[in-house]
């Protein structure tokens, strides 16, 4: 176990390494996309170009480069933005995580909740009305832009109805740290969540469903019936145990992508300073460095997702157990 | 030309490994000896029937001597013409005389095309024909099936699996084979359809002088077409001979006990003594050391324990691996 | 109830289900009783509607296009009709099931003793602790070597044989008065067929239980049960006791059962005397005995006429008189005896 253990862990470091290598080829490698006319700005002359060239190491080897530029990043942690001069990465991106774990994290315990009452409910009464009705709730959730809900959500919220009772409490967009205020951080963050949710609830709702449906036809269900349990128990404890590998290997990709930038939608909507909308910003200038961290940032939680979701795969299906 | 006679296929030492275990780790991949070194001969015009329990390798061992599956070692003649190493475009021309009928024909019958084209695909890769001879032929294999040549303008899924059986059938019998490797025919069947097969299979190799190898589970079926007879166990053969004679005075104890196992339509065989094996099949993946039977055999010593018992002739054309027959 | 009163009476049980092609008739008004501690076997192949009669005593047919209607009485009660929670008191207590698949048969995800734990658990009042101890000594009962290893293991760390037996030992676990097993030795090799074979005859000793055992195998039939009945197309065209259809069978289908299954012992036929033609389909049934295309003793009447089981002790239903049939019956047994 702990062999395996340590192998997956080294698996994982050299994915990351390959997707640094990747990323910092498409970047400071691509024919044409030169970094130092990017640093020295427009109209740079010649001679500055080759200054910048010489400071940044833009002149040695790639291997060197290479080597120079993650030495930075993960060891000296001094690399700095090419846009905003002095702003080191690291700080900006570290400052951004818990953001977009609050927003993800939040979200992501209403859409497993979500999920598994739409998935169970909508499995145990297949075929009939409130199945039907719950399947068209979650279509419609699924094709929902996220971006559109978020506006809706803020022009509500924050000018429509932003004076009624209803909404009142609503806190101005951004985020409030949890350890500042905690009632604060709830309200600020409760509405991003459910629009996030949104979704998720209906795409797990839909996937928990069609599984269950699946495992309620196995032989396994028919011998827990003859056992003379009550139905809810065979539902539950049969067939929707068996149900959550499905969810739970989603749950990790997903959740594993958007911790990694992937709710960048969302965060640019509510003004929220998570990665995703760092990594937005980033693009939007070129900003090698900064685009250069969040990538491998996002791989990091993606690699880890993958990892936890092989953990959690173990204790919830003892078939994985015994491989090998 | 010479007129000793020579068997149409001969395996020498034949083995299958696989490699198993989903794992990551190189180290924990273990090797399963699905087919370990089993030599024999295959006669022309007779059946060798091939019985064994689940996971004994005889459905590896059949997809091996037509060359379905890669040999991981040893030998392979068809004709006196080593195939053992032949690449799949030098065993195209042997394809038309070594044919396969598997248990479930429907998995090899595409369901969106007529009865009809699946069995002319045989002559459009092999022959070149026009689209009435082939229309003819399918007709004419159809026929030899017992089936009506209307039949080929209907769908896989229109017909029972009996049918669909004779199907799978006429298609390997498409390109007038040789060798018929069938691989549990008939076991997906119902008894009464099961005992049609039987006999179609029968008549089809008295009026094409086919040689068959029939796989199967089921003693009672092997039994009834098979002349001769190996019983397989964990990859090795450990008894041969013609089936009579194997059937009736079985000589490996496991030969014994498959055949005392297997229940009896009849009310006046009261159980005498029935031999019933104690404990599960060891798998494939770590077999017993020394004789692979003993840790079930009623007779094992520590000979058994130890030593591996070879495969040898007994006289009468039987072969047994066993330091202690049983009945002899 | 008195001692000797039947267990369970079923009467006129049919089992349909509702489709495109119209309504298909799986069980087509059966009868028959299964007395205490009596081992009964049902010979049919697939689609003669031996698997539903099984579902249909367990409660386990709820497709919501099936009609399920007749009578089920079991120890006086009638099943059919039975609320969910009624008839969750006695599946699993009074009436347990085996099924045909071990590998499928069980929960993956849970340990045996768990599953097994489960259904006691359900019916009695028992501790956790008490439950898992159950367990072990009922899987100790069905002949697994090492119950207390095997109680924590999870279903696909066991072989065929072995999970075929804790689904045994789960069926068992409250002592049921009546056992259903669906080709319970169908998908095992043969050598733990006739270990299961040996387990089940068993267990009518040891605890007692009646058991209706559902199989294609005559042979099976000929190892265990103490009264045979034959189905085909839905219906029983045959039924008595077992030696009594062994030595002299005497319906026509029956004649074919034995007339396909290889001899294992003398000489062999040149060619087995095989059932000619398909089973029917199930939607559409032929008007008179259900057998009549196939039968080689089909004259008009069989077309038209549905035969009713006629006789005492042994019945069959069949138009043919019985005198002609007892000929006939001698005969081909006789070809049985002979190919033996």
């Amino acid at each position: 176990m702990v062999a395996a253990l340590g192998f997956r862990l080294g698996q994982m470091v050299l994915v990351m390494f390959g997707i640094s290598v990747v990323a910092f080829l498409i970047f400071f490698a691509t024919p044409g996309a030169d970094p130092s006319a990017r640093i020295a700005g427009r109209n740079a002359s010649q001679e500055t170009l080759i200054q910048v060239r010489h400071d940044f190491g833009l002149d040695r080897p790639l291997p060197v480069q290479y080597g120079l530029m993650m030495n930075r990043l993960f060891v000296s942690r001094d690399l700095t933005s090419f846009v905003n001069r002095g702003q080191r990465v690291i700080p900006t991106v570290i400052s951004a995580i818990p953001v977009t774990l609050s927003l993800v994290g939040g979200a992501a315990v209403l859409w497993v909740l979500g999920g598994l009452i739409v998935g169970v409910i909508a499995g145990a009464t297949r075929g009939t009305f409130v199945d039907r009705a719950l399947m068209i709730l979650s279509l419609v959730g699924v094709s929902i832009p996220v971006f559109w809900l978020g506006e809706v959500a803020n022009l509500l919220t924050q000018s429509r109805w932003h004076d009624s009772w209803l909404f009142s409490w609503v806190p101005p967009l951004g985020y409030i740290p949890l350890t500042e205020n905690p009632w604060g951080w709830f309200k600020a963050l409760v509405i991003p969540w459910f629009t996030l949710a949104t979704l998720y609830v209906g795409l797990y709702g839909r996937v928990l469903r069609a599984s269950l449906i699946e495992m309620m036809q196995e032989d396994f269900i028919r011998t827990a019936r003859a056992k003379g349990i009550g139905e809810r128990r065979v539902l539950l404890h049969h067939g929707l145990r068996t149900s959550l590998v499905a969810f739970v290997t989603m749950f990790g990709l997903d959740f594993g992508a958007l911790v990694g930038g992937g709710a960048l939608l969302t965060e640019v909507v509510f003004g929220l300073q998570g990665v995703g909308k760092l990594t937005y910003e980033a693009l939007q200038t070129l900003d090698l460095p900064m685009i250069l961290a969040t990538v491998i940032y996002a791989a990091f939680f993606v690699v880890m997702a993958n990892f936890i979701v092989d953990v959690v795969f173990v204790i919830i299906d003892p078939r994985a157990r015994n491989v090998g | 030309m010479n007129a000793v006679p020579r068997p149409l296929l001969r395996a020498g030492d034949l083995s299958k490994r696989y490699s198993v275990g989903r794992s990551i780790f190189p180290a924990q991949r273990r090797t399963v000896h699905a087919v370990d070194k089993v030599s024999l001969d295959i006669w022309p015009g007779e059946t060798l029937g091939i019985v064994g329990e689940s996971g004994c390798g005889k459905s590896t061992l059949g997809r091996c001597l037509v060359r379905l599956t890669e040999i991981s070692s040893g030998s392979l003649e068809f004709e006196g013409r080593d195939i053992s190493d032949a690449s799949q475009r030098q065993l195209r021309p042997l394809r038309r005389q070594m044919q396969m009928v598997f248990q479930d024909p429907s998995a090899s019958l595409n369901p969106r095309r007529r009865v009809g084209d699946l069995l002319a695909d045989p002559f459009r890769i092999h022959e070149r024909l026009s689209a009435s001879e082939m229309a003819d032929r399918v007709a004419d294999l159809l026929r030899r099936v017992d089936l009506s040549p209307q039949h080929a303008s209907r769908y896989p899924h229109e017909f029972s699996g009996g049918q669909r059986q004779r199907i799978g059938i006429a298609r390997a019998l498409a390109l007038r084979p040789r060798l018929i490797v069938a691989d549990e025919p008939v076991s997906a069947l119902d008894v009464s359809i099961q005992a049609q097969i039987v006999n179609l299979l029968a008549d089809l190799r008295e009026e094409f002088n086919l040689t068959y190898v029939f796989i199967a589970h089921d003693l009672s079926v092997v039994r009834q077409i098979s002349s001769r007879v190996a019983v397989m166990y964990l990859g090795s053969i450990v008894e041969s001979g013609p089936t009579d004679e194997v059937f009736a005075a079985p000589r490996h104890h496991y030969t014994a006990a498959l055949r005392s196992a297997v229940p009896i339509p009849s009310i006046d065989r009261a159980r005498r003594g029935r031999l019933v094996l104690k404990g599960d099949l060891p798998g494939p993946m770590n077999p017993p050391s020394g004789c692979r039977f003993h840790t079930r055999c009623p007779a094992a010593t520590s000979l058994c324990r130890s030593e591996r018992p070879l495969l040898q002739s007994i006289g009468d054309g039987r072969l047994v691996a066993c330091h202690h027959p049983a009945g002899g | 109830m008195s001692a000797d009163a039947p267990l369970l009476v079923v009467k006129d049980l049919t089992v349909s289900f509702r489709s495109d092609e119209g309504l298909v008739r799986a069980v087509g008004g059966v009868s028959f009783a299964v007395e205490q501690r009596e081992i009964i076997g049902v010979v049919g192949e697939s689609g003669s509607g031996k698997s539903q009669t099984l579902l249909a005593i367990m409660g386990l047919i709820d497709s919501p296009n099936a009609i399920v209607s007749g009578s089920i009485r079991f120890m006086g009660q009638e099943l059919i009709g039975l609320s969910r929670r009624a008839l969750d008191a006695i599946r699993g207590r009074q009436i347990a099931m085996i099924f045909q698949d071990p590998m499928s048969a069980l929960t993956p995800v849970h340990t045996i003793g768990n599953q097994i734990g489960e259904q006691v658990r359900a019916h009695e009042k028992v501790s956790a602790k008490a439950a898992r101890a159950r367990a072990v000594q009922l899987l100790d009962a069905v002949g697994i070597a090492n119950p207390d290893r095997v109680v924590d293991s999870y279903p696909h760390q066991l072989s065929g044989g072995m999970r075929q037996r804790a689904v045994i030992a789960m069926a068992l676990s409250c002592n049921p008065a009546l056992l259903v097993a669906d080709e319970p030795t169908t998908a095992l090799d043969v050598t733990v067929q006739a270990q299961i074979l040996e387990l089940i005859g068993r267990l009518r000793d040891q605890f007692g239980s009646a058991v209706i055992l559902v199989t294609h195998d005559l042979g099976v039939v000929a190892e265990v049960a103490d009264r045979v009945l034959v189905m085909y197309g839905g219906r029983f065209v045959e039924e008595g006791g077992k030696s009594s259809v062994f030595r002299a069978p005497l319906h026509p289908y029956t004649w074919g059962l034995f007339g396909s299954i290889p001899p294992m012992e003398g000489p062999r036929p040149a060619r087995l005397a095989a059932i000619p033609g398909i089973p029917p389909s199930l939607s559409n049934l032929p008007k008179g005995c259900a057998f009549g295309p196939r039968c080689a003793f089909r004259h008009d009447a069989c077309l038209v006429q549905l035969p009713i089981m006629q006789g005492e002790s042994h019945r069959a239903a069949c138009v043919l008189p019985e005198a002609t049939r007892r000929q006939f019956a001698v005969q081909k047994a006789g070809g049985v005896e002979m190919q033996r």
